[in-house]
Formats: C-alpha cells, sequence, structure tokens
C-alpha cells in the first residue's frame, strides 16, 4: 500500500511520519507516534474519547483524516502537564473526582482546555456545551462540570 | 507469630481504617488526569496482528457450507480460525463451578442461533486487511424460524434455540425448568384477602454501553506461556475459563489487567481472551482483538430484559396476605449468567416484606436474542422494580400513604421470611421513616414511633401450611451437578464425570479439568452463599 508522509507539530514537537491512505488522525497519534493518551471509543465521532487540538480547535481525532493534520499544531492529553506541575485543569479533575475509570478523561480533558483557552471564564451552561460531546458511563457529569468550573480562572461560574 | 506487616512495618502502614465521612484520593486518579493510566489497547506490540469476527446476520440459521478459500488468500492474512480450530468449542461460564452445561461455542459450528453469534475468525496483519479478507468469505446459511419471546419460548412447538436445552429453559438440579419458592397457601390468601391487584411488568434489555469497548491482546511469551493485556473485569476468572477452552493448563497464561475502561458487569463473559490467544497460538505473533463500538452493542452481552407478573392479595387495612410472582428471565441464546441471576431473584422474593403466604415461579428462558449476562445487581434490580411499583398501586388501592404501606408490610425481627428463615437485623422501617423526614414526607406519629426491634415475631412468624405438589423425577444420569445440590464441599475435589456429547459437538468434549473448578469455587464459590 502506498504511503504519504505526514508531518505535523505534535504537542510542541515537530514530528514525521508515514501512513496508509484513509488512516485517522486517532491511529497516527497511537499507532505510529506512541501517544496513547487519546482513546478509541467508537471511531464514529460519537463519543469523544478520542479528542484533541488541531491549532486550538476541539476535533474528533477517529473522524479527522491523518493526512489533514499536515503542518498543522496537534496537541494531546500528553502534552498538558507542564514539566512535572500538573494543569489547573487536571488538578481540579483530581480534586472534584472527576474520573472512575478514566476512559473519557483525556477527551474530556481537552474539550474543557478548549473552552478554558478562549473562554478563562465560563458559566455553567458553557461548560454543558463544551463538553457536549463527551461521553462518560461512569462518573456522572456533575462533578465533570464542577472540575472545569473549578479551574476556570475566576474559579467560580458568572450567575 | 510474626505479623510482618504489623511488626516490622509497623511505622509504614497504621490499622486506622476510618474511612466514611472524609474524601480519599483514588490511586489511579493521578494517571487518569495525565493519560499514563494503561488499558489493554495502550500495548503496542512488535508483529502484532489484528484479529476481525465474521458475525451472524440472522437471529436463527442453520450453516450449511463455511466457503474461506478466497479469504485465505487475500493480502496481510495470516491465519484463518473456524470452530474446528477452537480445542473446546463449547462452554459455559459458571461450569467453572459446575454450574449448567456447556452450551456456547466460541465460533459457530452448526447453526447460529443469534445476531452477531460468531462464524470465523480472521487474523491479518492490519484491521484493514482483516475486513477485507472477512469480505470474501462465503457463509451459506439456512435461515430458521426464530423466536423472541420468553412465553413463546415456552410454548409447544416453538423452535429449540440451543439444542442443549430442547425446553428452551435452563435446568435446575438436573430436573427442574423453574426454580420455585413455596411459603404457605397463595390461593387462600387470594380467597380470604379484600383486594386482588394482578399486573405484568416488561423490562428492557440494557447495553451497559462502557466507554471502551471489549477487547485483549495475547502474546507469546518466551516460556511457551502467553501474556494476555485484558479489558476483563474478571482476571481470574476470564484466564480459567481460557484454559478450558483451549485446553491447556491455566499456568499456561499470564493475563494482565485490572485498568478497565468501564464494565458494570459487561466485561466478565471473556468475550474476546479466548479468540485472541488462539490466534496468537496459531500465528505465533501478538494478536489484537478489539470489539468496535456497533460489536459491543449487538454481540456485547445487555442486561437480560425480564417478564414479571405479580398477583398480590391485600386487606382493607393495608397488609398484604398472598403474594404470587411469575417471572421469565430472558438468557437470550446462551446460558452465561442468566441462570444465576434466576437464583438470586428467587432469593430476593418477596422483597423485603412479611406476607405470609408467597409464591415463585422464575424461569431463566432461552430465546434467539443476543445472550445476557451480569449487570449491577442482575436479578434483583428488575424485580425490585415492579415490586415497589406493586407497592404504590397497592397502597393507592386501599387508600393507605404509600410510605407507611411499606412500614406496616416490612419484615422485623423475628418474623418469618418465606424462605424459612428468620428475619435478623432488619431496618427497611427505620430506612423509611429516614426517607420520609428527608423527603419531608409526613408520617403519622404512631407510624413515625413504629420499630424493627418490636413487634416482630409472634404471629408473624409462623409458617402456614404450605400444600404439597408434586416433584418430577429426577434424570437418570446426572450431568453436571450444580453448587446447589452438592452435598459436601469435598466433592470439589472431584471433577465431574465427562459430559455425554450434545448434539453436534465439534469433538467429543473430555472432563472439566479440576484447576478450573476448584480454583474458581475456592476464590467465589463461598462469597455466593
Ligand atoms: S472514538 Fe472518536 S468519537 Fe468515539
Ligand atoms: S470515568 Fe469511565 S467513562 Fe468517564
Amino acid at each position: 500500500m502506498t504511503k504519504t508522509p505526514l508531518q505535523f507539530r505534535h504537542n510542541g514537537r515537530d514530528v514525521a511520519v508515514f501512513v496508509d491512505g484513509g488512516v485517522n488522525l486517532l491511529v497516527a497519534l497511537r499507532e505510529l507516534i506512541g501517544d496513547m493518551t487519546p482513546k478509541f471509543g467508537c471511531g464514529q465521532g460519537g463519543c469523544g474519547a478520542c479528542s484533541v487540538l488541531i491549532d486550538g480547535e476541539l476535533h474528533l481525532s477517529c473522524l479527522t483524516l491523518a493526512e489533514t493534520a499536515n503542518g498543522r499544531a496537534v496537541e494531546t492529553l500528553d502534552g498538558m502537564k507542564d514539566g512535572p506541575n500538573l494543569h489547573p485543569l487536571q488538578r481540579a479533575f483530581m480534586e472534584q473526582f472527576a474520573a472512575q475509570c478514566g476512559y473519557c478523561t483525556p477527551g474530556m480533558l481537552m474539550a474543557a482546555k478548549a473552552l478554558l483557552d478562549r473562554n478563562p471564564s465560563p458559566t455553567r451552561a458553557e461548560v454543558i456545551e463544551a463538553i457536549s460531546g463527551n461521553i462518560c458511563r461512569c462518573t456522572g457529569y456533575e462533578p465533570i462540570i464542577n472540575a472545569v468550573l473549578a479551574a476556570a480562572t475566576s474559579g467560580r461560574a458568572r450567575a | 507469630m510474626l505479623e510482618l506487616r504489623k511488626d516490622i512495618f509497623a511505622d509504614e502502614r497504621d490499622d486506622n481504617l476510618k474511612e466514611i465521612g472524609k474524601g480519599t484520593q483514588r490511586q489511579d486518579m493521578l494517571g487518569h488526569v495525565t493519560g499514563t493510566s494503561t488499558y489493554f489497547d495502550d500495548h503496542k506490540l512488535q508483529g502484532m496482528q489484528h484479529l476481525k469476527v465474521l458475525r451472524s446476520p440472522y437471529a436463527h440459521a442453520r450453516l450449511r457450507r463455511i466457503d474461506t478459500m478466497e479469504a485465505e488468500r487475500s493480502p496481510g492474512v495470516r491465519r484463518i480460525i473456524r470452530g474446528a480450530d477452537v480445542p473446546r468449542n463449547l462452554n459455559t461460564l459458571l461450569s467453572l463451578i459446575n454450574f449448567g452445561k456447556d452450551d456456547e461455542p466460541s465460533l459457530a459450528v452448526d447453526k447460529v442461533r443469534y445476531k452477531g453469534e460468531p462464524v470465523v475468525a480472521v487474523v491479518a496483519e492490519s484491521p484493514r486487511e482483516a475486513y477485507e479478507a472477512m469480505a470474501k468469505v462465503r457463509v451459506d446459511y439456512d435461515p430458521l424460524p426464530a423466536v423472541f419471546d420468553v412465553e413463546e419460548a415456552l410454548k409447544p412447538g416453538a423452535p429449540v434455540v440451543n439444542e442443549t436445552y430442547p425446553k428452551n429453559t435452563f435446568t435446575y438440579h438436573d430436573v427442574y425448568d423453574h426454580q420455585k419458592l413455596r411459603f404457605g397457601d397463595v390461593e387462600r390468601g387470594f380467597a380470604e384477602a379484600d383486594h386482588v391487584l394482578e399486573q405484568r411488568y416488561q423490562m428492557s434489555p440494557i447495553e451497559h454501553a462502557p466507554t471502551e469497548t471489549n477487547g485483549s491482546i495475547a502474546a507469546p511469551d518466551t516460556n511457551g506461556r502467553y501474556v494476555v493485556y485484558t479489558s476483563t473485569q474478571a482476571l481470574f476468572f476470564s484466564l480459567d475459563t481460557c484454559a478450558k477452552i483451549l485446553d491447556v493448563p491455566s499456568n499456561t497464561f499470564h493475563f494482565i489487567g485490572g485498568t478497565v475502561g468501564g464494565g458494570f458487569g459487561g466485561k466478565v463473559d471473556t468475550l474476546t481472551e479466548p479468540l485472541a490467544i488462539l490466534g496468537a497460538m496459531l500465528t505465533g505473533r501478538p494478536v489484537r482483538y478489539q470489539l468496535g463500538r456497533e460489536e459491543e452493542m449487538q454481540f456485547g452481552s445487555p442486561r437480560g430484559a425480564e417478564r414479571i407478573y405479580i398477583k398480590d392479595g391485600v386487606m382493607r387495612d393495608g397488609r398484604i396476605v398472598a403474594r404470587k410472582i411469575h417471572a421469565y428471565f430472558d438468557s437470550g441464546a446462551y446460558t452465561r449468567l442468566s441462570s444465576y441471576a434466576v437464583v438470586k431473584c428467587v432469593a430476593h422474593l418477596p422483597g423485603p416484606y412479611t406476607i405470609p403466604n408467597v409464591h415463585g415461579d422464575v424461569y431463566c428462558v432461552f430465546t434467539n436474542r443476543t445472550p445476557a449476562t451480569a449487570m449491577r445487581g442482575f436479578g434483583v434490580t428488575a424485580m425490585d422494580f415492579a415490586l415497589e411499583c406493586q407497592m404504590d398501586k397497592l397502597a393507592h388501592l386501599v387508600g393507605t400513604d404509600p410510605m407507611e404501606f411499606r412500614i406496616l408490610n416490612a419484615y422485623r425481627d423475628g418474623d418469618m421470611k418465606a424462605h424459612q428463615r428468620e428475619a435478623k437485623n432488619t431496618a427497611l422501617i427505620e430506612c423509611v421513616q429516614v426517607a420520609a423526614e428527608k423527603a419531608k414526607w409526613p408520617l403519622r406519629e404512631e407510624v413515625k414511633r413504629m420499630s424493627s426491634r418490636k413487634d416482630g415475631g409472634g404471629s408473624r412468624a409462623t409458617i402456614s401450611p404450605t400444600p404439597i405438589e408434586p416433584v418430577p423425577q429426577r434424570a437418570a444420569v446426572s450431568q453436571q451437578r450444580t453448587t446447589y445440590d452438592r452435598a459436601a464441599p469435598a466433592t470439589t475435589q472431584q471433577p465431574p464425570p465427562p459430559t455425554p456429547a450434545p448434539p453436534p459437538p465439534t469433538r467429543p468434549p473430555a472432563p472439566s479439568p479440576s484447576h478450573g473448578a476448584t480454583r474458581f469455587s475456592s476464590v467465589f464459590g463461598t462469597r455466593r452463599r
């Protein structure tokens, strides 16, 4: 099968791989780059477990043709920490018990980060809207919403 | 005696286990928020192959011919696996505790019994090549009439779903087609009652839908063993099930798991491990078998649907005097764990209430649906839903407050339960009182003063005369005996006698390996009582 060269920024570092035609970004990240933080939950855009940021915007990597990431900046949960320091969202998720099995967590955190990067003090409704594409079967959404609100710079929702 | 943990490492851990009321961090939380928790699919192994399964498009059909010639020549294909390649292609999960007969193949041989049943497995270099080869497998089916309704399945002349159980019901103690509870005389109770209320409740199957689908990766180790990374919820149960199906000692496997991306009961069935390991055995390569979301829905077992009939006799003063229950658990095409759900359900009847006449009949029924399995309180949850709906309706019928109605009928210490055991440490009355208080639900003063510790026993502890019913004759040869009719635990040391060949197996089943049965009952057997 002919392979296509693909080069992009992955969490701030340049990477290059060869992909088969039709391969999606989730497979490229997990199997070719070795970044296991985006998860496979459905492969059909239904669960959000595979969420990543492309040029700062939230995308479902399972529905993104790998080749379309060429020359762009891809961010995953693997790049969220600052050295040994957790991102405020990661700390808030820990403190608010916003994960049980943890399988939805990478996608949730990326969706939450996409929100806070563009809107540092969201309302509760905006948080709900921001994670509406991410399914969690264990935790329940309340602790997750609370964690995102706690992490927001204002620390609490504007009414 | 020296206790290492307490004596030598005393300063490393105090024995203060008072955790209630304070938040304690999960030990896996840091891994979860940094994405470093390792799920089965996060292992990337050199030379890993991918296994995909061709599934039945029919709910019930005879398999006439499977032609894999063209698929075998498809690019990237390493191996096609058929039923005949599975060493012991017939199993039932609870055979590890000698409960039930082997009734489910890993890959269908003669018949398919539900839509989504595995027929042929393809191992290839990439998932895409596996799919391409799968499209080239030709299977000829003769569709058969199917049955999807539990009561239809029990009618004479209904299609036989699973030849291991020709009456479409699981067999208890070698002879009974259902589980019974008899206590007093319900018919007399109904005759004396001021009101009789009969209702029908129908549950739906529920899919666990864990965010991580079922899957596993099996890889040959350097010492003749196999390492298996798996999403299973029941590591040793899955390990022993694989040892039985693949007919090898259980120490052939090193199972690694524990980080499960959601289970809720949907990851106890050992759905993927046997074929992944067999693939690794046949190709000498690591093999990954991960369900897609559609497969998880179609092939992954749901919570079984129950149909429940409840008939109650109640007095004007609110006492329930008779309760009769008929229930049918939809097991789907194979047993998996539904037989056990029925046992749990009957042990739960008639709910936490003191009723002098109780009659229960609960059936585990086979239909051409996806086999059902465990899910959070299975066997009890649905029955409780039906019972509590019924309690509300009865309270309404006699014009009593529904909270008071429950308190009035609740078990109290010293009462006789329908299983002929004395009720002890009961607390339903107190639970309802607290619930009412929290909900600001008014209770009369005299009801607030009622207690589980007071006014139990006495006439509430009598066992009313119970009519004797004829007992069916025990079948001549006992097949696999159940733990329930075992006389002494010592018999667990003996492997059960060989099972007579059920029609038509791929090869004659060998005696159950004792390692599986003994191990499982030693791990789980006592906890089930
Ligand atoms: S795996 Fe991408 S949305 Fe579910
Ligand atoms: S924590 Fe399990 S899916 Fe969200």
